[in-house]
């Protein structure tokens, strides 16, 4: 206990909401008070003790759907996510290792892909490719490997310079071992202060394809699509449209203020290094 | 070469960013090109004919071989033509034209709303630095950042448009329209975009300012017994006008990306709209035509950006 009171208020209620829509989708089959899918009632009914956050646009439960949407959402970022790290990362500590050439050709192709702005570059992709979840997946983690690579490759220059590096290499290890066991575990806290930002960037990328139309396809859909389908309602004064899109930014906001309090405690550890 | 190590560096960078527009235009190109298939089994789907699809394939040249279409397509680009849609077989130059002027007035109009705005916030908050001002300032920023466009948009169009009526909840603009009139229809996705770019140009301007008053100088300024407002003002802005001008520069870069959510919020007719369109229905000679100006568009700013740092930067500009 004397851990968790030291957590700043902030962070505590960013925990709070975090792991209760985590917990939410995780067990949505038995927290949901409906199937998501299911048309119940009329088409916007206001907020009742039957619905608790009214109807959506066919007349389904949204608190349900926003249950199995959370679902949805959490799921295709939270692998986006970690595709993105595992293949930045061993990218990025691949390049700063090796160097030379492979270094050169690396960076300079994910400075190109860089150049073009990500959604735009999505976009251009999905304009042949199906929006199923495994290519969304594939291709919000591979454009979003390019910030992880950059910062693990320049994390990973920084170690591979220092004396126990270099005592590892006369030792005669391979460069494996020097990847994972002597880079890898010490360029762990930045890049678990970063995991945090490429959720939040993840999420709300995802919504805003799904917003688009080119993200989930119906009958499925994310808290993107909820906004979607419900947006026709906002100029009729019916709000249904806010609640998916206010539940995207509490999500980003929540994580958001996880990942600060982490990142501050791990530079706190190095001495405040990088609080500038 | 030769010349003024400035000149140099700066023709450099231009050359560097014309490389990178080329590359640009390839990576387009290609990523269009990844699919199993091809665009006419993509386009007609899977219970095409084989000869309708033999038919489209000759009429998109796609027998030919992908470097010469890219050449080709390349070719058009720099004359000028960038083809015609698949779907309803305009010339894609023509109906691109108004809608990137639509854009255009939009982007411009929340910037010039939203470049001073942030540069004032941020002023603020390094002078107070820590205190309840700049922690309020920081505090909505972090949350302004996470908050998706969409929200912003749909929150603005709830309140402004349906709840207190002031403003039109859609955004028609047309060929013709009195400025004041223009002004009123995009009032409010203006309003959307500068909220969506505000925050982190303020959070930058702040970091700018702050990181110039850890110099000796100002420290010196300090020991003078000169105020604060003084020290920002006479020691640190002249200072700090070089980054901030860099972050502003960058935060339009991003603008011209948020702009392609908000104008779908607003129903607004520009490229943004114009670009998810045609991503829906497969129309990939419009897709590759908007994506690459988009692309162009950021890597100019960005290139800008570049371009003024050098410039800004005394100890390049003088000779030695």
């Amino acid at each position: 206990m004397a851990f968790l009171r030291r957590v700043p208020f902030g962070a505590a209620i960013g925990l709070v909401i975090t792991v209760t829509m985590v917990l939410a989708a995780i067990l949505a089959p038995w927290v949901a008070p409906y199937p998501g899918s299911q048309v119940l009632g009329g088409v916007w009914e206001p907020a009742s003790s039957q619905y608790l956050l009214g109807t959506d646009n066919l007349g389904r439960d949204l608190l349900s759907r926003l249950i199995y949407g959370g679902r949805t959402t959490i799921f295709i970022a939270s692998m986006a996510t970690a595709l993105a790290f595992i293949l930045g990362s061993v990218l990025g500590f691949t390049a700063a290792v090796f160097g030379g050439w492979v270094d050169q050709v690396m960076s300079r192709l994910v400075d190109l892909l860089m150049s073009i702005p990500t959604l735009i570059f999505a976009l251009v992709i999905l304009s042949v490719l199906p929006s199923t979840i495994p290519i969304l997946i594939l291709v919000m983690g591979i454009l979003d490997s390019t910030r992880v690579y950059r910062l693990s490759r320049a994390v990973a220059v920084d170690i591979n310079v220092m004396d126990f590096v270099e005592a590892a290499k006369l030792r005669g290890e391979g460069r494996g071992w020097i990847i994972f066991r002597e880079i890898l575990p010490n360029a762990l806290s930045p890049l678990v202060a970063e995991l945090g930002l490429r959720f939040i960037f993840a999420v709300l990328f995802l919504s805003a394809l799904s917003f688009l139309g080119l993200g989930v396809q119906p009958p499925h859909a994310d808290w993107g699509g909820m906004v979607r389908e419900n947006r026709e309602g906002i100029v009729f004064g019916i709000a249904a449209a806010l609640i998916p899109a206010g539940a995207i930014a509490a999500l980003a906001i929540s994580v958001n203020l996880v990942a600060d309090w982490v990142l501050r405690r791990t530079t706190d550890l190095k001495g405040g290094r990088g609080d500038a | 070469m030769g010349g003024h190590p400035v000149i140099r560096l700066i023709a450099q960078r231009i050359a560097l960013g014309i490389l990178l527009l080329f590359a640009a235009s390839l990576l387009i190109f290609l990523g269009t090109e990844i699919l199993p298939g091809d665009v006419a089994s993509s386009i007609l789907g899977q219970a095409a004919t084989p000869q309708a699809l033999e038919n489209l394939r000759n009429e998109l040249g796609l027998n030919e071989p992908a470097y010469i279409r890219y050449f080709q397509w390349l070719g058009g680009v720099l004359t000028g033509d960038l083809g015609t849609a698949l779907s309803n077989r305009m010339d894609i130059a023509t109906s691109l034209w108004p809608r990137l002027k639509n854009t255009l007035f939009l982007a411009t109009c929340a910037a010039i709303v939203a470049v001073p705005l942030a540069i004032i916030l941020g002023l603020v908050a390094a002078r107070y630095k820590n205190g309840l001002v700049d922690r309020t300032i920081s505090g909505l920023a972090l949350s302004a950042t996470s908050l998706p466009e969409f929200f912003i948009g749909y929150v603005l169009m709830y309140f402004f448009a349906v709840y207190l009526g002031w403003l039109p909840s859609v955004s028609t603009v047309h060929e013709g329209m009195a400025f004041g009139d223009r002004l009123r229809a995009i009032a409010l996705p203006a309003t959307a975009l500068t909220l969506v770019v505000l925050a982190h140009m303020m959070r930058m301007t702040r970091a700018a300012i702050l990181n110039v008053m850890q110099s000796a100088y100002i420290e010196t300024a300090e020991l003078k017994g000169l105020s604060g407002s003084e020290i920002i003002r006479r020691h640190a802005l002249p200072n700090a006008i070089a980054p901030i001008v860099n972050v502003v520069v960058l935060n339009l870069a991003y603008l011209v990306v948020g702009v392609v959510v908000i104008e779908v919020i607003f129903v607004y007719p520009g490229m943004g709209q114009y670009l998810v369109d045609h991503v829906a229905r497969r129309d990939v000679p419009v897709v590759q035509a908007v994506g690459l100006i988009f692309a162009a568009v950021y890597i100019g700013l960005n290139l800008i950006a570049d371009v003024i740092s050098i410039l800004a930067n005394p100890r390049l500009r003088h000779r030695r």
